[in-house]
């Protein structure tokens, strides 16, 4: 479970958000709308732990993120609006990568099966990925979500540059993550239209 | 051991910044290709008097080894930083400063351990021989992990500023001070006749303590600039 409290955040002279309280138990997705420059970005970051707040807390399972740290990063998976990949690998390579940074082996195979989930054929698999296309990339960068088992979710704009196939391949992720009672955090510009678990709406002012 | 997720974070990431350093090779030559040419050009231009050569090869071969080290530096997180892998390795449930020690690793592998390689040669043409081509060897050997560890530190501080290459140069050249006085100090006092074991000891004083504190502070650096 997820619980903020009285969560404020600004930038400079601008307040961003003020008191700022919602919980997500189990199952729950959390669609974070507002206009370019509202702080969408922030506020998931500041879930994250990586942006720090003003005032406010953010707990996990009962404990503050600040205090819980790799019990909490453990527990996340992060996409942000840049998709982490590198140019000069190749996409199963870039899986493989991430997977290391997280502490785990991915073997080929896997790798593999996780590109063919968000419907990249076998012919890009092995193309170094500067070489794709901004959806391609996408879908390379959400890939690692396939065979993703840790609860809490937070994704950026995860629908940014796919298509209409790739959005619905997405939405069925989603929908199984959260029957499997996960949490999810996703900023977005559209409707998201999730027919399972329950949807909570933010919408940040401008 | 092997399935340890904190050595598979860490082996993967040496692993992957070798592979892409790999990749873009050419960018590694050039520096390689600086180092040569810088101290190439001094025997040039100061004449072939064997004994003044002799004089000068410590410090020129060092200072030269120092300024092609700068010349990666700036490039060892802002790539990482731009295409925001840096952030996921924020998130990892493995330290940071651990992956950052990683990440100097792989850049003194790609960067810093083929300079030590060149440097014989380098020395010979100096005219430098038999003991004391070895102790210079063995200074950048020494020496060189010591450059990047605290070139790192330069380079998470200077992540996202513009014209971060020059800033990088300015805040740990006065750093690298110690490393060229017992790295250089090492080969003129071996060519003179004294030991050099003293001044490697110092430099491996050095090398043990910029392995443990530099990560440590790069990582701190990073939490920062990302924020």
């Amino acid at each position: 479970m997820l619980d903020v409290r009285d969560l404020s955040c600004s930038r400079g002279d601008r307040t961003l958000f003020q008191a700022l309280s919602f919980t997500l138990p189990p199952g729950t997705l959390l669609s974070v709308t507002g206009e370019n420059g509202s702080g969408k970005t922030t506020l998931l970051r500041a879930l994250c732990g990586l942006s720090p707040v003003d005032r406010g807390s953010i707990s996990w399972q009962g404990r503050r993120i600040a205090d819980a740290q790799q019990g909490y990063r453990e527990q996340l998976a992060y996409l942000g609006h840049r998709n982490a990949l590198k140019d000069d690998l190749s996409p199963i390579e870039n899986l493989q990568a991430m997977a290391c940074i997280f502490g785990q082996n991915l073997d080929p195979g896997s790798a593999e099966s996780a590109l063919h989930a968000v419907g990249l054929g076998r012919s890009c698999h092995i193309l170094a990925t500067r070489l794709l296309s901004e959806g391609q990339k996408r879908r390379v960068a959400l890939a690692r979500f396939w065979s993703c088992e840790r609860p809490l979710w937070i994704l950026d704009e995860p629908f940014t540059a796919l298509d209409a196939n790739s959005s619905r391949l997405l939405r069925n992720r989603l929908e199984r993550h959260l029957t499997n009672r996960g949490i999810v955090v996703v900023a977005t510009h559209e409707e998201i239209g999730i027919g399972a678990g329950t949807v909570q709406q933010l919408r940040l002012p401008g | 051991m092997k399935n340890s997720p904190l050595t598979a974070a860490m082996w993967g990431l040496l692993r992957r910044d070798l592979l892409l350093a790999w990749r873009r090779r050419s960018e590694l030559l050039t520096t390689l290709f600086f180092f040569v040419i810088v101290a190439g050009l001094f025997p040039l231009g100061i004449g072939p008097e064997p004994a003044t050569l002799r004089t000068i090869a410590p410090g020129v071969v060092w200072i030269a080894a120092l300024l092609s080290c700068l010349l990666s530096l700036h490039r060892l997180f802002a790539v990482d930083y731009q295409d925001g892998a840096l952030e996921q390795m924020l998130l990892a449930p493995q330290p940071l400063s651990l992956l950052v020690m990683s990440k100097v690793c792989a850049h003194w592998i790609a960067a810093g351990f083929p300079l030590v390689l060149l440097s014989p040669l380098l020395g010979l043409q100096f005219g430098l021989t038999g003991s004391t081509l070895w102790v210079l060897v063995c200074s950048l050997l020494l020496g060189t992990p010591v450059l990047s560890a605290l070139g790192s530190i330069g380079a998470a501080l200077t992540l996202g500023i513009r014209g971060s290459g020059l800033l990088v140069a300015l805040l740990t050249l006065p750093l690298f001070v110690p490393v060229l006085i017992f790295g250089a100090g090492a080969v003129v006092s071996s060519d003179a006749g004294l030991g050099a074991e003293a001044h490697l000891s110092l430099l491996g004083a050095c090398l043990v303590l910029a392995t443990v504190f530099a990560p440590w502070a790069t990582a701190a650096a990073l939490r920062i600039a990302l924020e």
